[in-house]
């Protein structure tokens, strides 16, 4: 899951900035490394379910296998915007937690700085894991972290608001398009995405963009340029707002759940605040094709835990043993079930879809998902980079959907 | 003999007593040269020897940041958006300064004048000081939404505009928008100060003013305004050197965008650090920053002493 919260990232990295360069000057090595050979008794434990009900539910499986391997867990949770930042500091500072929770794009980058044990090596291994899951956690051909549940996005629409146009859930480009146009009216959208400046608008764009046979590899072919049309289409026709590009998924939520847009694309993880608002009826289904052959194919999300690098070699096996508890069939169902999540071994999906009707479209499209470093690695921000910039020249209109692209690489 | 042996003891006891009495001195100052070093030296040198390192991701782990010399800032300087932040950088330092210190002089003028409720009045208006930054620009971020923010439904209400502005949503009106938020924070400062300024200008000078015909504008221009330039003075330096590195509103309000219209050399330091993680680059970033607000503080002193020797 993404979130964004810009306005507190700046102060977190306000503060983590001079935290590091102060913890910069002494670079003594205590905390979780030292080297005894005493029975592991306790594992630190850091992640960003800082909020309820996931915190308490994380909570939960982790004191499970906790329980499970005899240790006892020492929680940090920490705001999801300022992770990266927290895991600099500790990592500065050389106390970086036993286990590390991280969002599934930033595992090869924060891999390549040689910070994580490999988990080969630790005898865990991906087996059954979608390819999707496995590319975003592996770094030059070595498993750093496992996932137990992932997500993604899709289209949810508004049952009544549909019924009352008469109009189906869309299964084309122009089916939305249409679908979308239909269900505008004075006060309301037809639909409601993100296109911020930030790695959220590239996410959010990326179902279209896979879709239709972009790749982020080259962004300036034909492929992507027509996906984000289907962006402007969206946006100049008025069936979306023009203040998407300053939306964020949660804002997006907001809107469909004040009846402001009938439909929008978004993740699962928006569940549980839609259930509080049981006036709005509603449903999922897969992101709209372009060309009726087409498959979907939607971007990965959801967090995977990895286990930094210690000089205790007991400890270090035991953090691994614990991550590979998390990632228990058993662990992954339940998670899955609690928090409207996905699991991630492809042969829990489909009994995962009959006993969770609400996620079939997520499961399906889960199937055939990708992860957004399977290609690039640690060079996707790169990229993701010059995607939103794209995405917002060409909804403000300062390059038509064809220059985009090669007007935010700077050719 | 006597007499000098005595001279001599005095001149060594007052030579020592002098040097306990310089001694006396560097221990007072030890304190405050050791915070100023701590808390302001080693972040201006580490942020000048980071400029000058390939100082990323890997660092934090590693520990190693090789020296790379002056490539961090030809990289800054022919990046894409380095002349546009420039430019925004000048257009928003220059538009809120202009606004806060104009309307903060006609406000602090106005409450000059004693009636009713006018004390209750001013403290109202330190309302947009005291709210912290984040929570402001949260509000003016659903004030200005263009299809149900506040602000466009009243100016259509009012038939004022036919058609919704797009304060945040379009390149070309985001800037402004942003410095009209950032001018409507920064009034209560100038208010405040320049009011305190006026108040200490004589009443008799206005009496004797008055005697000579300077009256209204006269009386502005030549007894209000001389008095008040050293206040005026440092109030404009302080303004460079807030406005020039203000973030947090912008990216509370357009993180920048849309497509990059707000971005200025604070927004792109904080990307390149926070974002990207290329802490060298950021650093270089901030440099110059650091480099324009001395520039304005030089100016400035050497403004003041002129104004001494005179």
């Amino acid at each position: 899951m993404i979130t964004s919260k810009r306005s507190t990232t700046v102060l977190a990295g306000a503060v983590a900035l001079s935290l590091a360069l102060a913890a910069c000057g002494g670079g003594n090595d205590n905390g979780s490394s030292g080297n005894s050979g005493a029975a592991v008794t306790s594992l630190t434990v850091l992640d960003y379910y800082n909020n309820d009900p996931d915190k308490a539910l994380v909570q939960k499986g982790l004191d499970a296998c906790g329980t499970k391997l005899g240790v006892s867990i020492q929680r940090e949770t920490v705001p999801g915007d300022t992770l990266i930042q927290k895991v600099l500091q500790q990592a500065s500072s050389k106390t970086l937690p036993d286990v590390l929770m991280l969002d599934n794009p930033d595992v090869q980058q924060i891999a390549a700085t040689g910070a994580l044990a490999p988990l080969n090596d630790l005898g865990l291994n991906a087996d059954g894991v979608i390819q999707g899951m496995v590319d975003a956690t592996s770094y030059d051909g070595k498993l750093y972290g496992l996932a137990p549940v992932t997500n993604t996005i899709a289209l949810f629409y508004n049952k009544d608001m549909l019924a009352e146009a008469g109009v189906q859930p869309p299964k084309t480009w122009d089916e939305l398009k249409a679908a979308a146009k239909k269900l505008t009216k004075p006060g309301r959208y037809g639909i409601a995405f993100n296109a911020n400046a930030t790695y959220e608008g590239s996410w959010q764009f990326l179902p279209a963009m896979w879709t239709n046979g972009g790749d982020e590899t080259d962004l300036k072919t034909p492929q992507v340029a027509e996906a984000l049309q289907l962006w402007v289409d969206l946006v100049q026709s008025g069936s979306a707002s023009k203040s998407v590009i300053n939306w964020t998924q949660g804002d997006a939520k907001d809107q469909f759940v004040a009846g402001k847009a009938a439909m929008m694309v978004n993740g699962p993880w928006q569940i549980p605040a839609l259930q509080e608002s049981p006036k709005v009826k509603w449903d999922v289904v897969t992101f709209p094709l372009n060309k009726p052959d087409q498959t979907p194919v939607a971007p990965l999300g959801g967090e995977a835990w990895t286990v930094p690098l210690n000089k205790d070699q007991a400890k270090q096996q035991k953090a691994a043993d614990f991550v590979k508890c998390l990632n228990s069939d058993e662990n992954e169902l339940a998670w899955a079930k609690a928090r409207f999540t996905l699991p991630t071994k492809a042969a829990l999906l489909d009994q995962y879809a009959k006993e969770v009707p609400s996620m079939k479209a997520f499961a399906e499209q889960v199937k055939t998902a990708r992860s957004r470093t399977g290609k690039l690695g640690d060079k996707w921000p790169d990229a993701a980079k010059v995607i939103y910039q794209a995405i917002q020249l060409a909804l403000t209109g300062k390059a038509s959907a064809q220059d985009a692209f090669k007007q935010a690489s700077g050719g | 003999m006597a007499q000098a042996t005595l001279t001599r003891t005095v001149a060594v006891r007052r030579g020592r007593g002098r040097r306990g009495e310089s001694l006396t001195k560097v221990l007072f100052v030890l304190p405050a040269a050791l915070a100023m070093g701590a808390l302001f030296g080693y972040p201006v040198v580490k942020n000048l020897v980071m400029s000058l390192q390939d100082y990323g991701l890997r660092t934090f782990f590693t520990g190693e940041a090789p020296f790379i010399g002056l490539k961090n800032y030809s990289a800054m300087v022919s990046d894409q958006l380095f002349s546009q932040a420039m430019v925004n950088t000048a257009l928003f330092t220059i538009g809120s300064i202009a606004f806060q210190f104009g309307i903060g002089l006609a406000l602090a003028l106005f409450f000059r004048r004693r009636f009713p409720l006018g004390g209750l009045l001013r403290s109202l208006l330190l309302l947009p000081w005291l709210l912290p930054l984040i929570v402001s620009s949260a509000t003016w971020r659903s004030i200005l939404e263009q299809d149900n923010g506040i602000l466009n439904r009243t100016l259509t209400g009012l038939n004022l505009i036919d058609q919704p502005v797009p304060w945040l949503n379009s390149p070309s009106v985001a800037l402004i928008a942003v410095i009209g938020v950032n001018i409507w924070i920064g009034i209560p400062f100038n208010v405040t100060l320049l009011y305190s300024g006026l108040a200490e200008i004589p009443e008799e000078l206005y009496e004797a003013g008055q005697l000579d015909g300077a009256t209204g504008w006269r009386a502005f221009t030549h007894i209000t305004w001389p008095n008040l330039r050293a206040v005026a003075g440092v109030l404009l330096m302080l303004g460079v050197v807030y406005t020039i590195k203000v973030l947090d509103i912008i990216l509370g309000l357009t993180g920048g965008g849309p497509a990059n219209a707000t971005q200025t050399l604070a927004t792109q330091s904080y990307e390149r650090s926070f974002v990207d993680f290329k802490f060298g680059e950021g650093a270089a970033l901030s440099n110059l920053l650091i480099a324009l607000s001395f520039v304005f503080a030089i100016f400035y002193l050497r403004s003041t002493r002129r104004a001494v020797d005179e």
